[in-house]
């Protein structure tokens, strides 16, 4: 009997036309992503720091002894700025290959031969490695204020600093956003995970090291436009209210973060299409 | 969310229009830069098997990625199914499959999930789309191979896999481009097999790009042949092989090429290289004798002169040769 005549049936259930391909595929990349044993230790990994801050509070907000421990905005605004080794390896691992994958194995025109946009597609995409990055940065932060509140019987510390639960969401939101579109852009550039993370590896490290030789050259603190992580931690240290060392005004970084938001919204656009036209 | 077939209700006062021919084009242009892959063409696609034909750079992959809304034409109107395409796209890519020419999966998957996930992707919810899965799976041939990863597949299996991914959400039309490409002739046959079955008895139109004669002559009835962007020929491959008048190889001695010119400045059309079997085209009025009369005029021998059967060739080469 020929293989074929196993049946066909033709489908009488539900079609859904809605907007939700986004859903399918950040759904389809997380699940894919945390069946790896590996990157499920990086993930449990990058929460040390967490554990180490809850110790931290714990001791800082029951023990009178310890109360040089007691948290303050700067303890949070610090936590942030630790995860952001955990942020770069997170987003390497999870980000690289998420559309360079798709375009070594042509999946782009399986993707877009059903009924989704490019739009949505690019949103699943920005949106898988978006919820890693959330998981260390927003939702271990916010955590710690909880435990804060919990450890201290009270919230006192929260309505004391209005502005702590704006600020942690404003600059984990920054944070996360600079590194998923930056990410998602190089990824679509290429066909080849691995020169997509030398190539994010590139431009974090070598941003900062340029700015670094060249604060050191010229005296000028303005270079850290040229690091964006660096351009990332002015507005940061803004958010949180602090006095950046650089003398990059909070306005001109926006920009510039702004600019290079752009840059990645338009290296999307040009290429993730189905269809690639060369010359 | 739509869940009857013949739920559409923008195209309720032409659906004897569509379900005639379910692929309307009216003067569709595409262009890429300077180049022009598609050229006015106007055709309207009947539904069963129809074949499209033509040489490579013909403009058939062009013309089934414009259909699926992929590529914007710069000019004309295109219809799927009663949809304007560049009007919904999304309707008419939710009601069509789409088999790639080159090998495409999505990295990472086995067969089962793969094909699930185009499934939800093109609108099934979760659970349906897994069992859709595993009954096209099966109806493709790769059951027993289902839980594999698609990147351990032979060639063959991935050309079964991407029909898979294609037929999950039960399209209404397909698109198969080159399905055969890279297949052994067992594979070869249970896929032309597996195409033809699907339109005849599955009631789904399918278009079948290929410039491999054979194939599109055992899966269609209808054929569009495409050369350099434009339509040279379409119609029933019947009707087209029927009109080709009597078709004769021929094989002669002497000046060949003496030969040939005079059949041709006598109206008759001949194919085929010098030295080999040449296929001459007579009209009906026209007489064999006038081949002997010719060769003996033009400093030719006929050593050998056979009747043969009209072939989806012929109506190629015809074609290409009308438009050439």
């Amino acid at each position: 009997m020929p293989i074929h005549d196993q049946g066909y049936r033709h489908y009488a259930g539900e079609r859904a036309l809605r907007r939700r391909a986004w859903w399918v595929i950040a759904r389809a990349g997380i699940m894919e992503r945390l069946r790896e044993r590996r990157f499920l230790g990086l993930l449990l990994f990058s929460w040390s720091l967490f554990l180490m801050r809850a110790v931290q509070l714990y001791l800082g907000t029951t023990i009178a002894q310890a109360s040089f421990l007691a948290p303050t905005e700067e303890t949070f605004h610090q936590f942030l700025n630790q995860q952001r080794i955990f942020v770069f390896f997170i987003t390497i691992y999870a980000g690289a290959g998420l559309i360079a994958n798709d375009r070594q194995s042509n999946a782009l025109q399986i993707y877009l031969s059903k009924p989704i946009t490019r739009h949505e597609y690019i949103a699943g995409k920005l949106l898988t490695l978006a919820a890693f990055l959330v998981a260390v940065t927003w939702l271990p932060a916010m955590l710690l204020l909880l435990l804060q509140v919990l450890f201290s019987g009270g919230v006192e510390f929260v309505s004391g600093h209005p502005r702590l639960i704006p600020a942690i969401t404003l600059a984990s939101f920054l944070q996360v956003s600079l590194a998923v579109m930056t990410m998602v852009a190089l990824s679509s550039l290429s066909r080849s995970r691995r020169f997509v993370s030398m190539l994010y590896a590139g431009i974090v490290f070598f941003g900062a090291a340029l700015d670094g030789v060249l604060r050191i050259s010229t005296g000028n603190p303005a270079w850290a436009l040229v690091s964006p992580q660096n351009t990332l931690a002015v507005v940061t240290d803004a958010v949180f209210g602090n006095a950046s060392p650089s003398a990059v005004p909070v306005s001109v970084a926006l920009v510039a973060l702004g600019v290079l938001l752009g840059i990645s919204i338009f290296i999307l656009e040009r290429r993730v299409r189905a269809v690639e036209v060369v010359g | 969310m739509n869940t009857d077939r013949s739920d559409r209700s923008d195209r309720s006062d032409r659906s004897d229009r569509w379900d005639r021919s379910p692929v309307v084009l009216e003067n569709v242009s595409v262009n890429y830069g300077k180049h022009h892959a598609l050229r006015d063409v106007t055709v309207e696609i009947p539904a069963g098997a129809v074949g499209l034909l033509g040489p490579n750079g013909a403009g058939k992959s062009t013309l089934i990625k414009a259909l699926l809304g992929l590529l914007p034409p710069a000019s004309g109107r295109m219809h799927v199914l009663g949809y304007d395409v560049n009007k919904a796209p999304r309707a008419v890519r939710a009601r069509v499959g789409y088999m790639p020419e080159n090998d495409a999966h999505i990295p990472g998957m086995n067969a089962v999930s793969f094909v699930a996930y185009c499934g939800e992707l093109a609108g099934l919810p979760r659970a349906d789309a897994m069992q859709r899965a595993h009954e096209v799976l099966f109806h493709v041939g790769l059951g027993e191979a289902r839980y594999r990863n698609v990147e351990t597949y032979s060639a063959g299996m991935k050309q079964r896999i991407k029909l898979a991914q294609a037929l999950v959400h039960d399209p209404d039309l397909l698109f198969l481009d080159e399905p055969t490409n890279g297949m052994d002739p067992k594979g070869r046959d249970e896929m032309l097999a597996l195409v033809r079955d699907i339109a005849t008895t599955k009631a789904i139109t399918l278009i079948l790009s290929s410039h491999l004669l054979p194939d599109v002559e055992f899966a269609c009835d209808h054929v569009v042949v495409l050369h350099k962007g434009a339509v040279a020929t379409q119609g029933p491959i019947k009707t087209l092989k029927g009109t080709s008048g009597r078709v004769f190889e021929l094989r002669v001695k002497g000046d060949e090429a003496r030969f040939a010119e005079a059949l041709r400045a006598e109206g008759l059309e001949s194919h085929g290289e010098i030295g080999e079997v040449m296929r001459v085209f007579m009209p009906e009025h026209q007489p064999p004798q006038l081949l002997f009369q010719l060769a003996a005029r033009h400093g030719a021998q006929v050593r050998h002169l056979r009747p043969s059967v009209p072939s989806l060739e012929d109506v190629f080469a015809r074609a290409l040769g009308e438009e050439m």
